[in-house]
């Protein structure tokens, strides 16, 4: 039995003012698996992803990680099992230091003095990060914001992470580092995007909501591949999967 | 809006300022914090005609300003920012109050006059005080003293959060006016209305990003508890500071210098 296993049965949410984000969502999600989340704005991803760790409870349908289902008792725990990295760094980074930042999860997991140190050290120096470490959060740039949020998280040891439009308003350059270094992680993987090229290298399955349901769910080249699906949803086949936009030449098949 | 930027970047280089090597730097918050607050508690227990007695204690301000190395400009042009507000305050008592208490030849000097001049000095000195004290020690070390001198930890929070978000929420407004200003036209025809809603929606939109940022807590195990993982020293040269300038406060409460100086050089005339 694997603890890192994510199930969504029948989920619903309607929001207190009659919006009905999610209609009904059913996935399984297994261990080491990395999985993008698709879909046109308002169509759920992140309703969805906030109930990856309880932040809103459901109208409907039941949530289970690792077979553990999710509610007020298994929060703490299952808070832990989840590490989940915000869509806007500002959000995540509240503390007055990288330091104390990256220290909050493990500080309030209990660790000793010693164990925090160490850890903070540790996951700073993986994202590439470790000069910052006695900064203020609002002295980073958008793209040191996004690996130090990244860091909050792994402090904490998740099982799977889970990330909101993680390549979101950062540079070409930031956003290849951040690529290299998602793809190094061996935890199970969630991520939306609209960024669909990123979701083109670093997923192995794709899930398209539309409306608050499921439309489609495949690899990333059966699901990219079918255009009118695409079209449908509001989306597009990922830049690298479309013909030269200058010349027209066609794509040369991998 | 470019005030509130530039406020905003005025904020940034007094917390740089704070990163800043010298003996007053290294001593530990809770030794500045002490001194500060008894230089106040000193400066603002006299009676509202009292002057003289006050210029002897612009020797706090000047000795540590030089021990640090802070630029002392830039500390006055931050005290003058708050110049407006001073004088609202005093700026009645020379009308109210027009007892004549001092001669001098011709001139009747009121003591409306004396207390907005005393006033303005305590202001200077107490706000001065303040700014110093943040540019040698940062605002988190300052809250994490105070904190470890007893001040309750939901106070030590709400003023940390209050920092960290102060530099988000002045750059939200910032957009916001920025693009009401972009499409007013350079007519103030609107003004009054369309910022009365601009600043509602800035409300709505913290408000937005305070349950945001809970939840971003929440889902790093927060249970209501802070957690320092800070640890400093407090030991001779701390205690040799709170002493010095504790005794020295107290003796200029005590003692009004100036009037013993004057005394001293008039003697020494006849």
């Amino acid at each position: 039995m694997s603890h890192h296993i994510v199930e969504v049965r029948n989920l619903r949410h309607v929001y207190s003012d009659g919006t009905v984000a999610i209609k009904d969502v059913s996935f399984i999600i297994t261990h080491g698996e990395s999985v993008g989340i698709i879909g046109a704005n308002g169509a759920g991803k992140s309703t969805l992803l906030q109930h990856l760790n309880g932040s809103l409870e459901p109208t409907g349908g039941s949530i289970h990680i690792g077979h553990t289902p999710l509610s007020k008792g298994t929060l703490p725990d299952i808070r832990r099992t989840v590490g989940m990295v915000f869509q806007d760094p500002d959000d995540q980074l509240f503390m007055p230091t990288v330091f104390d930042d990256v220290a909050f999860g493990p500080l309030n997991l209990g660790f000793t003095p010693s164990d925090v140190e160490q850890r903070v050290t540790e996951v700073l120096e993986l994202v590439g990060a470790g000069h910052l470490r006695d900064k203020p959060p609002y002295h980073l740039s958008g793209g040191e914001k996004r690996r130090v949020a990244i860091a909050t998280v792994l402090s904490m040891s998740p099982d799977i992470l889970v990330m909101d439009e993680p390549t979101n308003g950062i540079d070409p350059f930031a956003r290849r580092q951040l690529i290299k270094l998602m793809k190094d992680f061996k935890h199970t993987r969630i991520v939306t995007s609209h960024d669909l090229d990123m979701v083109l290298e670093l997923c192995g399955r794709v899930i398209v909501l539309h409306e608050g349901e499921v439309w489609a769910d495949g690899t990333p080249l059966e699901i990219f591949g079918n255009s009118e699906l695409l079209a449908q949803c509001r989306l597009e086949k990922p830049l690298s999967m479309q013909d030269c936009p200058i010349c027209g030449a066609k794509r040369i098949p991998a | 809006m470019a005030s509130i930027h530039n406020a905003v970047l005025d904020l940034k280089k007094l917390d740089l300022l704070a990163n800043g090597n010298s003996t007053i730097h290294r001593l530990d918050a809770r030794a500045k914090v002490l001194v500060t607050l008894v230089f106040t508690l000193c400066v603002v227990s006299y009676n509202r005609y009292e002057l003289t007695a006050l210029f002897p204690f612009f020797i706090f301000p000047i000795v540590i300003i030089s021990l640090a190395g802070l630029p002392p400009l830039f500390i006055l042009k931050k005290i003058a920012l708050l110049c407006p507000f001073v004088l609202a305050v005093g700026i009645f008592n020379p009308v109210f109050d027009r007892t004549i208490l001092l001669q001098l030849g011709p001139l009747g000097i009121s003591g409306g006059w004396i207390s907005f001049a005393s006033i303005l000095a305590r202001s200077a000195l107490t706000v001065g005080a303040a700014f110093i004290l943040v540019g040698v020690t940062g605002f988190t070390a300052v809250c994490q003293a105070l904190e470890r001198l007893g001040m309750p930890q939901v106070f030590a929070v709400q003023l940390l959060f209050l920092y960290r978000y102060i530099f988000v929420l002045t750059e939200e407004s910032g957009r916001a006016s920025r693009a009401r200003e972009l499409r007013s036209c350079g007519k103030k025809g609107l003004e009054m209305s369309s910022f009365a809603s601009m600043t509602g929606h800035l409300l709505l939109r913290t408000w937005q990003r305070a349950e945001r940022i809970h939840m971003a807590m929440l889902a790093r195990g927060f249970t209501g508890e802070f957690h320092a993982s800070r640890t400093s020293c407090f030991g001779a040269p701390e205690i040799r500071f709170i002493l010095i300038w504790t005794a020295l406060f107290i003796f200029l409460r005590f003692q009004n210098v100036s009037l013993l100086l004057g005394s001293c050089i008039t003697r020494l005339i006849q």
